[in-house]
């Protein structure tokens, strides 16, 4: 696990990384940036650095905002999975944020590592369309399974679809 | 093939609980084989269950969305062998109104509104989150005057015990136990009123606002929860001889939806639910925030991981609630209520009348907002039902880009298939109510 002495000192010239990937210190909290290609292989070493629970597990769509800031060497793309692991014997939290292009929105799924992550993939699934690769159950989970798009992307429209529900007149 | 032939001709939508004859038996192990982190061949050799009976000995049966000992619009799909579950699925979502989507188009002055009314039984848990976590994007956290801070304290803690009453409310009736319905809503009540003096309203109180808080406390308030306390002191005591060591209570809950640390940190569980299977984790303490450093209080674990602990748990953080409201009583700083920074806080009501810039940065603030700088936060705090957290991501204008609420109960019904596997039917009753979900949070 890295040092916090060494994050405080975050304007050292030496980059900060763990396992190969770079931690930054926002806000006091601690941000793991992963490549997609090792997301799976990285939360596997920090589930064997003591980081036994998922806490939260999201996405975001940053549709409207490509300039945003990352660090060196991670190419901002149009959606993030941001997962909180939690560590209870260390009491410290990490965030993992994935980039996931919108041309190939999948990701391999947690579900093995964690099996606490099962229902909030499907969640990310539901609202963003990421698929999840290997999900054992991988299925709208709030909105009814005949809707169309994927609510929480920015590029869906608010309203645009009068009411859909089972049975509902066309 | 469209939905409506797809339950026209008898089979259930995909998002449901399949029946054996379409399932692989890596499918049929997964729910207790990846939770335990076993593989395929370990999980099959529990051989807790009947292996494999064939499938006109089970049954499907839904058990919701309007069944009452559901705590809302919860459907859970029960595999049944006679009165055995052999294996449940929880469908969720018919509560489902779009809130963080919601969330996006209000500004962080309206944004309280929004989240206060996720989890419904413990509203000022919700906002304190999401109040906290645009603090902390504000870079304001730390100058947050200390009135508001404690007042933030009691209003949380207060707030604690009256989901913990409704709970013992519930689960009384959920079991059986009628009276003991009438008794937990009695006193829940006397809470609420207490609230709705302070915040206007006995729920969805959009009082903790980033900054602060809303108002003041109200005159004579430290009498009334003096009085609040030494009534339910003790009723509690009351409840302990009602059901604590009654012979029937504890046959229906000791022993029933047994969860053990592993498999509930495997789930992600949190809240009484972990502490009942015995890790002493409590974000009050392990994680502290607002001055939970500065009062003393215990955390109350289990043991056995039952429907009996979880139980025992909540009654025993009423009384823990009650410590620290007490304090809290003791400790309350004079001084303002919410911070004096003129870009989260609007004018007083009085200068309004006698300055132009005063109104027209009141004007603004209401309809515009204030602008928060870019970045993105998780913030998460103990709620009644276990960590809830708020994440949000800023883009720097006055609406959050992305806000997402880590709601405990949406993790926590997870442990449902766990715990009723190889119960009864009449069990499942009591796992739920030990799970005490609140559907408005689980669905958002």
């Amino acid at each position: 696990m890295a040092d916090t002495a060494d994050l405080a000192s975050s304007g050292a010239p030496e980059p900060v990384t763990l396992h190969g990937c770079p931690l930054v210190v926002s806000f006091g909290q601690q941000v793991l940036f992963v490549p997609r290609d090792q997301y799976a292989k990285v939360v596997k070493s920090l589930l064997a650095d003591g980081y036994e629970m998922v806490s939260d597990l999201t996405a975001v769509d940053y549709l409207q905002m490509p300039e945003r800031t990352v660090p060196d060497g991670v190419v901002a793309e149009r959606f993030e999975v941001v997962v909180n692991l939690l560590s209870l014997k260390d009491r410290q939290r990490l965030r993992v944020r994935v980039q996931v292009p919108a041309d190939d929105a999948s990701i391999p799924t947690l579900f093995d590592l964690y099996p606490g992550t099962e229902a909030m993939e499907r969640e990310v699934y539901d609202m963003f369309g990421i698929t999840f690769t290997d999900h054992p159950d991988l299925t709208r989970i709030l909105m009814p399974e005949d809707w169309d798009g994927h609510p929480l992307r920015k590029d869906y429209e608010v309203g645009r679809i009068p009411v859909q529900f089972k049975g509902a007149p066309n | 093939m469209s939905i409506l032939d797809t339950i026209e001709q008898g089979n259930e939508p995909e998002q449901g609980l399949k029946p054996r004859s379409e399932l692989t038996a890596r499918e049929l192990l997964r729910e207790v084989g990846a939770v335990l982190r076993l593989s395929e061949t370990e999980a099959a050799k529990l051989g807790d269950l009947p292996v494999d009976p064939s499938e006109d000995q089970t049954m499907i049966i839904n058990m919701g969305p309007q069944h009452p000992s559901t705590h809302g619009v919860l459907r859970l799909m029960l595999e049944l062998q006679g009165e055995t579950v052999l294996r449940c699925k929880p469908i969720i979502g018919y509560l489902h109104t779009g809130m963080e989507k919601t969330g996006e188009q209000l500004t962080y002055l309206q944004g309280g509104t929004n989240v206060t009314r996720m989890d419904y039984l413990s509203p000022l848990n919700n906002e304190l989150v999401f109040s906290l976590a645009t603090e902390k994007l504000l870079g304001i956290e730390d100058d947050i005057p200390e009135r508001a801070v404690w007042m933030r304290m009691l209003l949380s803690e207060l707030n604690r015990m009256s989901s913990h009453l409704l709970f013992m409310a519930t689960n009384g009736m959920d079991l059986g136990a009628v009276s003991m319905m009438i008794y937990g809503w009695r006193e829940r009540e006397e809470v609420l009123r207490f609230f709705q003096k302070v915040t206007g309203l006995r729920m969805n109180h959009n009082f903790i606002r980033p900054g602060g808080v809303a108002a003041d406390l109200p005159a004579g308030w430290r009498d009334d929860v003096l009085h609040l306390l030494e009534m339910i002191e003790p009723r509690l005591e009351e409840y302990d001889t009602l059901m604590t060591g009654q012979p029937i209570w504890r046959d229906r809950l000791q022993g029933v939806g047994v969860i053990t640390p592993q498999e509930a940190i495997a789930l992600g569980a949190t809240g009484p639910i972990l502490r009942g299977a015995g890790v002493p984790w409590d974000l009050r303490r392990d994680q502290p925030y607002l001055r939970y450093p500065e009062v003393d209080f215990d955390v109350i674990v289990g043991s056995y991981g039952d429907a009996f602990d979880r139980y025992a748990i909540r009654l025993n953080e009423i009384r823990e609630s009650m410590k620290i409201v007490r304090q809290v009583l003791d400790k309350m700083p004079s001084g303002d209520y919410r911070i004096q920074n003129k870009k989260v806080t609007p004018p007083p009501r009085a200068r309004i009348d006698e300055s132009m810039e005063a109104l027209i940065h009141h004007f603004k603030i209401f309809t515009e907002g204030f602008k928060v700088p870019e970045g993105e936060v998780y913030v998460a705090i103990e709620s009644p039902r276990g960590e809830i957290g708020c994440y949000i991501a800023s883009d720097g204008s006055a609406t959050p880009y992305r806000m997402h609420v880590r709601a405990p109960s949406f993790v926590n019904i997870q442990c449902l298939p766990h715990m009723m596997r190889g119960g009864l039917v009449a069990d499942a009753v009591a796992v739920i109510s030990s799970v005490d979900p609140v559907l408005g949070e689980v669905d958002r």
